[in-house]
């Protein structure tokens, strides 16, 4: 979506605050057993992060298995109870509500999981999976219900004759098609998808991507998307943060992370993804990472890419860099780096890493 | 000559609702030394094409023929199967963790691996072992051939599995969605690791994938799949810039990769066709934009774009589609015809 037509989608709400949803070194714990069974250690799945949730955008949230992102994506939504930060969601501090005193926020704030298969109970009507809601905030009468439940099953493009069938009767792609109806229910302010195509193929995922943004010009809905695939990313998002070992270590508007690539993070992650397209997939230059993402139970002190890093030099190790803007860059564009990339520098081969011709 | 052509193959299975028929004639060749890419979405029969030749496909009645290298994979033995697998053809899977065995050493499972197929010494098989987890890029592999799989990160375990696969220098490699379950960062070093292997050993590989980046990344060839048949079949750039058939175009369409920007996506109308019932004469005619009588009438062959050549088509529509498109690949975003509802 344009500017423009963010704005105009935001319009009738513009007189708050342009952040729909605040967190604030936000922090998630998780305790784990050692192998032994006696000392005890903890994950750090999201280790401090800060982030604006403007209303009407998409935000990305990307990268690899195990940086945190989904965590993040629960915390946000309250999911999980935080370790400690802060979560304010329309200028409502709810970093310690209750349960009960969630239950008004949870209108506002919905979720879509990846797994359209394992979201949906396979022994329950989809009209009632998507009525869930309804029944949970206790909306309307049964009838009422019935033909609320068609109107949405209608507006993402399943026929609604179709409310008495269960989930195995409908394909992958219109089960995440149940599973977006039913976080519409409410009429949410705020989405959080959690690698909503993943489990689709290409045919497919276009379709539920298309859905999803007609949905958002149409009702005015911002969206957290957290996805691994980074050209799904950049097709969705207006903003892209790009995570780390449970840090956020680049974010910037779409355009700038890939123009201006600032964190040699960021620039490998890019650099490794296939473009479908033999010409760019030539001659560009691929940065291949050595070695593996370091274990969230011992992250590497300070800047915690320097273990895998090209440019990671004696300071990396330690002292942690700073979420700022760098190198002359405006406050929409913010990197965590001692040595942030100028535009154009290539990432040279250093100590732990090596560049491979593409 | 073709290391493995493969020719009219049928794969089908008994199921309590009917016969599935999940690969209806397929036919393709590999040359030595080159890479293959078999790309389809799920239920496209790819996977099941390749299972069939190393027999691994059980319970399918499998028809057709498969020469390799001068034998016919469909009518072997089992003990000529059991011969061939692993030392002639190797292969790989989508999740490394449950191909290896989770209670012996990584350098146990390929020395037995060695052992089962080649009369060495344990201690000379060992070594070997240590010089491919070398060769895959495991560091340290002589400290870490005695650990178990557990011990291994995703990328890792590829890695080995591929050492495994590799240990007896086949001719063929058969790489059924390697990397699909690794971040991306992994898959670009898993992927470097095969084509290392290939410019080693000369190996052939098949690459099946959903992948496109990932045909566009390695493949010397593409055959494109649909509904268990071969819709097209083109070197890799002729793939991505002068395809033919409609639903290879509609693959390229939906991807969100190729304008960059946040216009709307095109995605292919409808889904895939069930592999129960009768299929129209082209699988592709319910959700093809371009579907005209003869479609529903006659099944297109797989043929030549035009006469002659190497690019193939299952396709009725005119062969200029596929030429008109040379001159529209010098833009920096590919054309890419929009679908008529």
């Amino acid at each position: 979506m344009t500017d423009q037509a963010a704005s105009a989608a935001t319009g009738a709400i513009e007189s708050r605050s342009e952040t729909l949803l605040h967190i604030e070194d936000i922090r998630k714990y998780f305790k784990v057993r050692s192998h032994a069974g006696t000392s005890r250690a903890e994950v750090k799945a999201v280790d401090g992060v800060t982030l604006d949730v403007r209303r009407g955008e998409t935000l990305g949230l990307v990268g690899e298995t195990g940086c945190g992102k989904s965590t993040l994506a629960r915390c946000m939504a309250r999911l999980y109870d935080l370790t400690s930060g802060k979560v304010v969601f329309e200028d409502h501090d709810i970093s310690r509500t209750s349960r009960r005193g969630l239950r008004p926020v949870r209108r506002q704030m919905q979720m879509i999981f990846q797994d359209p298969y394992g979201s949906l109970n396979p022994r329950r009507r989809v009209g009632s999976i998507i009525g869930d809601p309804f029944a949970i905030h206790q909306i309307g009468d049964r009838k009422d219900r019935k033909g609320k439940v068609q109107e949405l099953m209608q507006l993402v493009g399943l026929n609604p004759e179709h409310y008495n069938r269960f989930p195995n009767e409908f394909s992958g792609g219109q089960r995440q098609r149940i599973g977006v109806a039913r976080a519409l229910a409410l009429q949410p302010r705020l989405i959080v998808c959690d690698e909503p195509v993943s489990a689709l193929d290409v045919s497919i995922q276009a379709q539920v991507l298309n859905l999803l943004t007609d949905l958002q010009q149409e009702f005015g809905l911002t969206y957290v998307f957290i996805t691994h695939d980074l050209s799904v990313v950049r097709h969705v998002s207006d903003r892209i943060a790009v995570m780390y070992l449970g840090k956020v270590v680049e974010v910037a508007r779409t355009d700038d992370i890939f123009s201006t690539t600032r964190h040699p993070y960021t620039k490998a992650l890019l650099s490794a993804l296939p473009v479908p397209d033999p010409d760019a997939a030539d001659s560009r230059e691929r940065i291949v990472l050595t070695g593996d993402m370091p274990s969230p139970i011992n992250p590497p002190p300070a800047c915690r890419f320097h273990t895998r890093c090209p440019k990671a030099q004696e300071i990396c190790s330690r002292e942690e860099p700073p979420l700022v803007p760098v190198l002359g860059d405006d406050g929409s564009h913010l990197t965590a780096c001692h040595f942030p990339l100028e535009v154009g520098e290539t990432l040279r081969p250093g100590t732990v890493a090596q560049r491979e011709g593409g | 000559m073709a290391l493995l052509e493969v020719d009219d193959l049928h794969v089908s299975f008994d199921t309590p609702d009917g016969v599935v028929r999940a690969v209806r004639g397929v036919s393709f060749t590999v040359e030595p030394g080159q890479t293959l890419g078999i790309v389809g979405e799920s239920g496209s029969g790819k996977s099941v094409a390749t299972q069939s030749l190393t027999g691994l496909a059980a319970g399918a009645k499998v028809t057709g023929a498969a020469m390799f290298d001068g034998l016919d994979l469909l009518h072997a033995s089992s003990r000529e199967m059991r011969h061939i697998r692993g030392r002639r053809i190797g292969m790989i899977f989508q999740d490394p963790l449950s191909s290896l065995h989770p209670a012996y050493s990584v350098g146990w499972q390929i020395v037995e691996m060695i052992r089962a197929h080649e009369a060495v010494p344990r201690r000379r098989a060992r070594e070997r072992a240590i010089e491919l987890l070398d060769l895959v890029r495991i560091p340290n592999a002589r400290a870490r051939v005695d650990d178990y799989p557990h011990q291994f990160s995703g990328g890792m375990r590829q890695r080995v599995m591929i050492a495994m696969a590799m240990a007896l220098s086949p001719s063929l490699l058969i790489a059924d969605e390697p990397t699909t379950a690794l971040d991306v960062t992994v898959q670009a070093q898993v992927l470097k690791v095969m084509q290392d292997v290939q410019a080693e050993f000369g190996t052939a590989i098949i690459l099946i994938t959903h992948d496109l980046g990932v045909i566009a990344e390695i493949a010397d060839e593409v055959v494109v799949m649909y509904a268990g048949q071969v819709m097209e079949r083109a070197r890799r750039r002729e793939a991505f810039y002068q395809y033919h058939h409609p639903y290879t175009e509609g693959l390229l369409a939906s991807l969100p990769a190729r304008g960059g920007t946040r216009e709307r996506l095109t995605p292919i109308p409808g889904s895939p066709p069930s592999l129960l019932g009768k299929l129209d004469p082209c699988p592709f005619v319910p959700r093809c934009p371009y579907v005209f009588d003869k479609c529903r009438r006659e099944e297109p062959p797989l043929a030549p774009v035009y006469p002659g050549e190497h690019h193939l088509s299952a396709c009725w529509l005119d062969p200029d589609r596929a030429r008109s498109r040379e001159s529209a690949h010098t833009d920096p975003a590919p054309d890419i015809a929009p679908v008529r509802p």
